[in-house]
């Protein structure tokens, strides 16, 4: 078990002859706690699986350094790192039994029989792979091939992280939960350092205690699964956290308080707010509500979800989504929402600024 | 991985060797080569491969090779496109056993019909034509055809056959206008290789042929018994027929690892 | 894919149908026509049976071809396989030498095949070849027209070098299609290069290597070209295999009867193996 830390780490992909090198990771300076669990959220593209390899090994950053609890790992081959990786789909060695699977990297170390005989059937005893040792690996399904690759991940006693790159993706709906709840059980139990990337927001809540959010190559915001709902930094995390995501909505300053489509808004920023640069304001559609006087909308939807509704409104040209519960009664004329003004947000060029009480 | 680049190395110059061989004997005098062993040409000449160009016993050889592979490569594919479909995307009275019964063809050994080949096809009046020999490669050509290209289309969802019929194609349209270029590749491996076993064939290719057809392996192997070793020549020959498969390998070079891939294997 | 009955498919197979069977089932009739009589000329024939079957499956002659046929197709395959393999899987999987590495491998196996015993013959000359005279001058002695030994090794190797480049090729695109999770994962797992091979690469290479042994075994036993024009079947006929043998007894001889007697069997013997292996294989796949 170690603490992970990143150093000014950028990485570019060896560009074609005569092109610019395109970074995939822009500068990262981020500390991974020894014991944590951590989730790497973020869209397809953003450069997590890259991040990912880096720690691994797979990968060496352009720039940049790697430390295991202090100590500079950059140089470090992958099987030397003691790191491991569970990938997309599952990897298991077809032709051995799920014991010689578990086995395997146990024994390629040269430990004594015994001793992996022990630790087998401890890990397999946790994966509730016990029953099926003997099997051929080949025979099992998704669920237990992956259970089979994440076993031999935890069977290394040395080992400093377990790294996960969307590791449910071929899993099927209904195991998914229950490979997830796993999962969160062996963190509990073992407490070694885990890093899950995904873009599954649902799965990513669940699973870390701190999230970091990725977009464009660059770490947007780390924060518990609570703060980023809370206290999005950027208006990606805002979007892309929450179903349906936060609203973004063009706005400018008057006075130092903000203004959406002439309508001055009530807010927890001080009077003279005093911005330039692309302003929009950030709400969450759970903290939009109807008032009798306020923004007049027109409404285009409404989706009915069992416990609460989402409403699409329209002003002007800007959509606005609300999530109420499932009693609150839908004005029929002319309706009107306000904003909460306790979690109202400005973002200046994507970014929040912060209320002096944020 | 700068160690493994000597297998692979060591592998092509061991294939490159004879070759070179051949190569340097076509640009020397047969007198230089009887003479005895020189790596590199003593006197360099062209003479042997003026004579191939120039005489026409020679030259009609290669035409001859060439416009029956071609004949077969264009029958094999033709008729295997339509067979491969239909076991690809149907299941019929017989079909395995249809599928393996040819495939079983590419098993016969060419000794076996040289004698009832001559036989059958001198009855129908081919004998030393093209059209003989491009049909005869058919035995083993065909199968071969129907076995790539139906490995080709089983990779291709049906799906995309409903739609078509879905918006109107009739089959025959859509086999042609929509199916053939979705699996271009495997036609392409396909080609390559009817084209390959149809082109060094030999057997049946001389049992079939006596002048008007002759292919120029049969040449070459007249001029050795006949009169006496024109080595050089023979060389000279040997090597210009090198080039026809250079040129077809060079064209499908992109395909051959992807094709073997998508296709049977 | 889920195939639907159709009887109206046979149409598309018509026309492979006929062709393939106007030239197997007529000539393969005609076989089975001089197997079973015996003519002295002038299209008269005698009803002789299984005599020809018989005379041939008793002869030395057969036997003593059909041990030399058995023996070559044997070192074939032991040489060839794990050479394939060990190119294929040392080759690079990626970058601007791939193409040039597979062009120059895929080239000897598109010379006509007397060409390639031309070239052989020339090449394995002890006074002037290439390598005949690198041979004998570095002391061996070494002369295929004389020396059965000399000569199967020579055809041997001519072999090898013939046809080694279609198990690459197969090999290699099998290579390719691992995905570098495997790898990957393997690193990670602090494997060796040897436990790689075991576990990912040969494992994953079953199919392709399935077929280039039945294909390699195939044309290697029914071989006649390149072995002729080599050695023309000698010294005397210790380089005389199958198809060389039969050849020379019914071209050369005109004993039709034995002819398509040994015809016949050599056929069933090679279909027989062939059908083991595609079984094999096919039951491979339904795993």
């Amino acid at each position: 078990m170690s603490r992970i830390e990143f150093k000014n780490v950028r990485h570019a992909y060896p560009p074609a002859k005569g092109q610019e090198p395109v970074y995939a990771l822009e500068e990262i300076n981020q500390v991974w706690e020894d014991g944590g669990a951590y989730a790497l959220l973020g869209p397809s593209g953003c450069g997590k699986t890259t991040l990912l390899n880096i720690i691994s090994g797979l990968l060496t950053p352009s720039e940049g350094s790697i430390l295991f609890d202090d100590r500079d790992v950059t140089q470090l081959p992958t099987a030397a790192r003691h790191i491991a990786q569970v990938f997309q789909f599952p990897v298991v060695y077809d032709t051995m039994t799920v014991f010689d699977n578990l086995a395997f990297p146990l024994r390629n170390r040269a430990m004594p029989e015994a001793r992996v005989e022990e630790r087998v059937t401890e890990i397999a005893e946790m994966l509730d792979l016990s029953d099926r040792l003997q099997q051929r690996a080949a025979g099992l399904t998704s669920d237990g091939k992956q259970k089979i690759s994440l076993g031999r991940g935890l069977v290394r006693e040395d080992v400093n992280a377990i790294l996960f790159d969307e590791p449910l993706t071929v899993i099927d709906p209904h195991l998914k939960w229950q490979l997830r709840s796993k999962l969160k059980e062996l963190h509990q139990q073992i407490g070694v350092t885990m890093i899950y990337v995904t873009h599954d927001q649902v799965e990513a809540l669940t699973f870390a205690d701190k999230v970091v959010v990725m977009h464009d190559g660059g770490v947007v915001q780390v924060g518990s699964p609570v703060d980023l709902f809370n206290k999005p930094k950027h208006t990606f995390v805002g979007y892309f956290i929450g179903s349906p995501g936060m609203n973004v909505l063009p706005c400018k300053l008057d006075n130092g308080q903000p203004v959406f489509a002439n309508n001055l808004l009530s807010s927890g920023y001080p009077a003279d707010t005093d911005l330039s640069g692309k302003l929009e304001i950030g709400i969450r559609p759970e903290f939009v509500r109807f008032a009798k006087d306020g923004i007049p909308v027109e409404i285009e939807k409404v989706e009915d979800l069992g416990r609460y509704q989402v409403i699409t409104v329209k002003h002007e040209t800007s959509q606005i989504k609300m999530v109420v519960s499932e009693d609150q009664a839908i004005p029929s004329e002319s309706p009107q929402i306000q904003f909460d003004p306790d979690n109202l947000r400005i973002y200046c060029d994507d970014w929040a600024v912060e209320s002096n009480d944020a | 991985m700068n160690k493994k680049w000597i297998v692979p190395t060591l592998y092509i110059l061991f294939l490159m060797l004879p070759i070179y061989g051949l190569l340097s004997m076509s640009f020397k005098t047969t007198n230089e080569i009887l003479g005895g062993f020189s790596f590199f040409p003593q006197q360099f000449t062209l003479a042997n491969y003026i004579k191939i160009f120039t005489d026409p016993t020679w030259y009609n050889g290669y035409i001859n090779s060439l416009i029956y592979v071609v004949m077969n490569t264009f029958i094999s594919v033709g008729v295997a496109l339509p067979a491969a479909y239909a076991f690809s995307r149907y299941r019929f009275l017989g079909d395995k056993h249809l599928f393996f019964w040819l495939l079983t063809n590419r098993m016969a050994p060419p000794a076996v019909f040289a004698l009832p080949f001559f036989q059958l096809y001198s009855a129908i009046e081919l004998f030393d034509t093209h059209l003989a020999v491009a049909l005869a490669h058919c035995l083993f050509n065909i199968p071969l055809a129907v076995w790539i290209l139906e490995g080709f289309m089983s990779g291709i969802p049906k799906e995309l056959d409903e739609t078509a019929y879905l918006d109107g194609y009739s089959f025959s349209r859509f086999f042609v206008r929509i199916f053939i270029p979705t699996i271009a590749a495997g036609i392409g491996v396909t080609m390559f290789f009817c084209f390959m076993y149809s082109w060094v064939e030999l057997l049946l290719a001389k049992t079939l042929t006596s002048v008007n057809a002759k292919p120029i392996a049969a040449t070459m192997t007249r001029t050795a018994s006949t009169s006496g070793y024109e080595l050089g020549l023979l060389a000279a020959a040997g090597s210009l027929t090198i080039i026809p498969g250079a040129f077809v390998i060079y064209f499908v070079r992109n395909y051959i690892a992807k094709g073997f891939a998508l296709g049977r294997v | 894919m889920r195939k639907t009955t159709n009887q109206k498919a046979w149409w598309l197979v018509v026309p492979v149908l006929l062709l393939v069977a106007f030239n197997a089932f007529i000539p393969l009739m005609t076989v089975v026509n001089y197997s079973l009589q015996e003519t002295f000329g002038d299209n008269v024939f005698f009803w002789e049976g299984v005599t020809w079957f018989e005379t041939v499956l008793r002869s030395d002659r057969f036997h003593a071809s059909l041990l030399r046929q058995l023996l070559f197709t044997g070192m074939i395959l032991a040489i060839e396989i794990p050479l394939g393999i060990a190119v294929a899987l040392s080759m690079p999987r990626k970058g601007p030498w791939v193409s040039v590495c597979l062009v120059l491998m895929a080239l000897p196996l598109l010379i006509p095949w007397n060409v390639v015993g031309a070239m052989w013959n020339i090449f394995a000359l002890p006074d002037i070849g290439l390598l005949g005279y690198s041979l004998n001058s570095m002391g061996f002695d070494y002369n295929f027209t004389q020396q059965p030994v000399s000569a199967w090794m020579t055809t041997v190797l001519m072999d090898v070098w013939h046809w080694t480049s279609l198990v690459v090729l197969l090999c290699y695109a099998g290579v390719c299609s691992i995905p570098d999770a495997y790898y990957q994962a393997a690193r990670i797992d602090g494997a060796s290069g040897w436990a790689v091979f075991r576990y990912i690469q040969l494992p994953k290479m079953k199919r392709v290597l399935t077929i280039a042994i039945l294909l390699r075994f195939m044309d290697s036993f029914m071989i006649y070209t390149e072995p002729f024009v080599l050695t023309g079947g000698g010294p005397g006929n210790t380089t005389t295999f199958l198809s060389i043998d039969l050849v020379k007894i019914a071209l050369g001889q005109f004993d039709l009867g034995p002819a398509a007697a040994m015809s016949l069997i050599y056929f069933l013997v090679v279909l027989l193996i062939c059908w083991v292996f595609y079984t094999v294989m096919m039951r491979n796949e339904e795993q």
